[in-house]
């Protein structure tokens, strides 16, 4: 269970209040859900919607910090001094959103700490997409372009997620996606356009990530355990299956101009619809992966695991040195 | 074109160098700057997504990507910054061994960093206070990034008082890497050809500079030698230490695997 701070009224009291109270409450919940008003950290909520928001945000959060892993896998291999710069910055750029939307879990009343216990712990996830390996340089294209294609479509409609804290974080998140697509798809442009060995490697990398990207909008519609909620608190605005085909229909010109083919020999245009039709998901893979029977599960958490492990000593000598210095105010050794 | 390299045996020809001329003294510094930069980074760069704590993969990786930007643009002045980086042997390398040292733990690699940085102030500071008409290329780059070089300094500062004086573990951990990197700490004053710099007093103000982080970190200041003893020499004779060899094989691997590519 996550844990939930005691909720506050508008006035800032600790509510030990029920029946007319609460309901008086919810009644201002819901008008500010359905007038588009944002919930601000302070304004009382149901505990289901605190709950939903610490799941979502944490797993957020989490996806970014594991997302690491495959990218950095590349950055002292990177064939370019340039590509390197690039690709430390976005690795960079993904730790600082892991840090603003901890941030923005924390506005709901529990710590980062808690959080990377969970995940740590296998009780709260992040996406399914990093349990895939990074096996050549192309891949790292192939992640800008699909995968963070993907987060977009899923992520830019969150910029008007009714709760304020959230939708903020990821105007900004967003932004730096948004570049980081182009930097994959420059990257992919240049392997498709390169020597023969080059173009194999970009089409190969495609060839591994368009499945698995097009599964990180989560099970049809009609199978999400948590859409038809969620979408009623405005957290989320789009059906998963509406994001995908969105996304399908990018990608596929985006292909075109790539010079690489989608691996689906069902993807056609359909008039009627103005849309890609596009094959059918295997959805008993996307189970097994979020089961922890993906290629990188198992590695993903125990470098986690192990780097917070290995760096206890270090987050405790700063805890006990900001100890001694608060007890000897008049030790300021006015450094700055 | 031909490049050479030195060894103690004399001036050796390259052949089949891609870049040449890099035996001007105004290159030769900027190699030896920029070589640093670039391995150091190169290290830094491992850290991505195993530091400590998430502020740190933040901070490791800035710096990293400060070292990388000053490399390109001294390698830049020499020839193809991916030629050189990525064309060269290890013996054609000129920085100092001090910052190939592997990351070991969090101490060690704070430490080098420590021991790196605030000689990089204080040599960009130099180089950045020369009259304008004598001002080198390098002399415009060490200007620009001594700025980012006082942050990573004060970086390494404050974790080096956090570690020394933390607890138990971390001042023995500070410690051993005190004592450890301190062998190749003496090549940092070891006069480079073509930089305009007082080294006895780059020196001084170093040693003066990290004795008062150390002993403010409750850290004991080594007695022994700052070189080992090997007539060979050291980084800026191209002669480096063994991890040194794996750094660049994955580093150079991919770049080398296609020599027609451009990426």
């Amino acid at each position: 269970m996550t844990t939930v701070l005691p909720e506050r009224g508008p006035g800032g009291d600790v509510g030990g209040g029920v029946g007319a109270d609460e309901a008086a409450l919810q009644a201002a919940f819901d008008a500010a859900i359905s007038a588009d008003e944002r919930i601000e950290p302070r304004d009382w909520m149901p505990d289901g919607y605190r709950a939903t928001l610490i799941r979502q945000i944490a797993q957020h959060a989490h996806s970014e910090i594991i997302g690491m892993q495959p990218e950095a896998n590349w950055i002292t291999r990177a064939p370019s001094l340039r590509r390197k710069a690039i690709l430390m910055a976005k690795v960079q750029d993904e730790a600082g959103h892991g840090l603003y939307l901890y941030s923005a879990a924390e506005t709901l009343g529990v710590s980062r700490d808690e959080l990377l216990d969970k995940l740590h712990s296998g009780r709260q996830k992040y996406s399914s997409i990093f349990n895939y390996p990074t096996l050549t340089w192309a891949d790292v294209g192939a992640i800008g372009w699909l995968v963070d294609g993907a987060a977009i479509t899923n992520q830019v409609p969150l910029c008007r997620c009714s709760y304020g804290p959230y939708a903020r974080a990821m105007v900004r998140v967003c932004k730096e996606e948004s570049f980081h697509q182009r930097q994959g798809y420059e990257l992919l442009l240049a392997l498709s356009r390169g020597t023969p060995a080059q173009h194999a490697m970009a089409q190969d990398a495609v060839d591994r990530w368009w499945w698995p990207s097009l599964m990180m909008f989560g099970p049809p519609d009609a199978e999400s355990a948590h859409s038809a909620q969620s979408m009623a608190w405005k957290i989320k605005r789009h059906g998963n299956d509406e994001l995908r085909q969105r996304f399908v229909d990018i990608c596929v010109p985006q292909a075109e101009a790539l010079g690489l083919t989608l691996p689906d020999p069902d993807l056609r245009w359909n008039e009627e619809r103005g849309s890609y039709d596009f094959g059918e998901i295997d959805w008993s893979e996307f189970q097994q992966v979020l089961k922890g029977n993906g290629p990188c599960n198992e590695q993903r958490i125990s470098q986690r695991r192990r780097a917070h492990e290995e760096g206890a000593w270090v987050r405790e000598a700063a805890a006990a040195y900001a100890r001694k210095r608060a007890a000897a105010p008049s030790n300021e050794d006015g450094r700055r | 074109m031909s490049g050479t390299y030195e060894t103690p045996g004399g001036t050796h020809e390259t052949p089949g160098d891609p870049h040449g001329g890099r035996d001007r003294p105004g290159h030769r510094a900027a190699l030896a700057l920029g070589d640093d930069a670039l391995v150091l980074a190169q290290r830094l760069g491992e850290w991505a997504g195993h530091a400590p704590e998430l502020e740190e993969d933040v901070a490791l990786a800035n710096i990293a990507l400060d070292l990388l930007g000053q490399a390109r643009t001294l390698l830049s002045l020499v020839g193809d910054e991916d030629k050189l980086a990525y064309l060269r042997e290890e013996r054609e390398f000129r920085n100092v061994q001090l910052v190939e040292q592997p990351n070991g733990d969090f101490a060690q690699t704070i430490i080098r960093q420590l021991y790196f940085s605030v000689y990089q102030e204080l040599l960009y500071g130099q180089l950045a206070g020369c009259r304008p008409e004598d001002a080198t290329p390098v002399a415009a780059l060490a200007a620009k990034a001594v700025k980012e070089t006082a942050y990573h300094r004060d970086h390494a500062e404050q974790w080096t008082l956090r570690l020394g004086d933390g607890t138990e573990e971390s001042h023995r951990r500070a410690q051993h890497a005190v004592d450890a990197l301190w062998r190749y700490t003496g090549e940092l004053f070891q006069p480079v050809e073509g930089l305009d710099v007082d080294w006895d007093n780059l020196r001084a103000t170093w040693t003066t500079s990290v004795r008062s982080v150390l002993e403010q970190a409750t850290l004991r200041v080594p007695e022994g030698p700052q070189s080992a003893v090997w007539a060979a020499g050291g980084g800026r004779q191209g002669v480096h230490t063994e991890p040194f060899g794996r750094l660049l094989a994955e580093m150079q691997h991919l770049h080398r695997s296609h020599p027609e590519a451009s990426w």
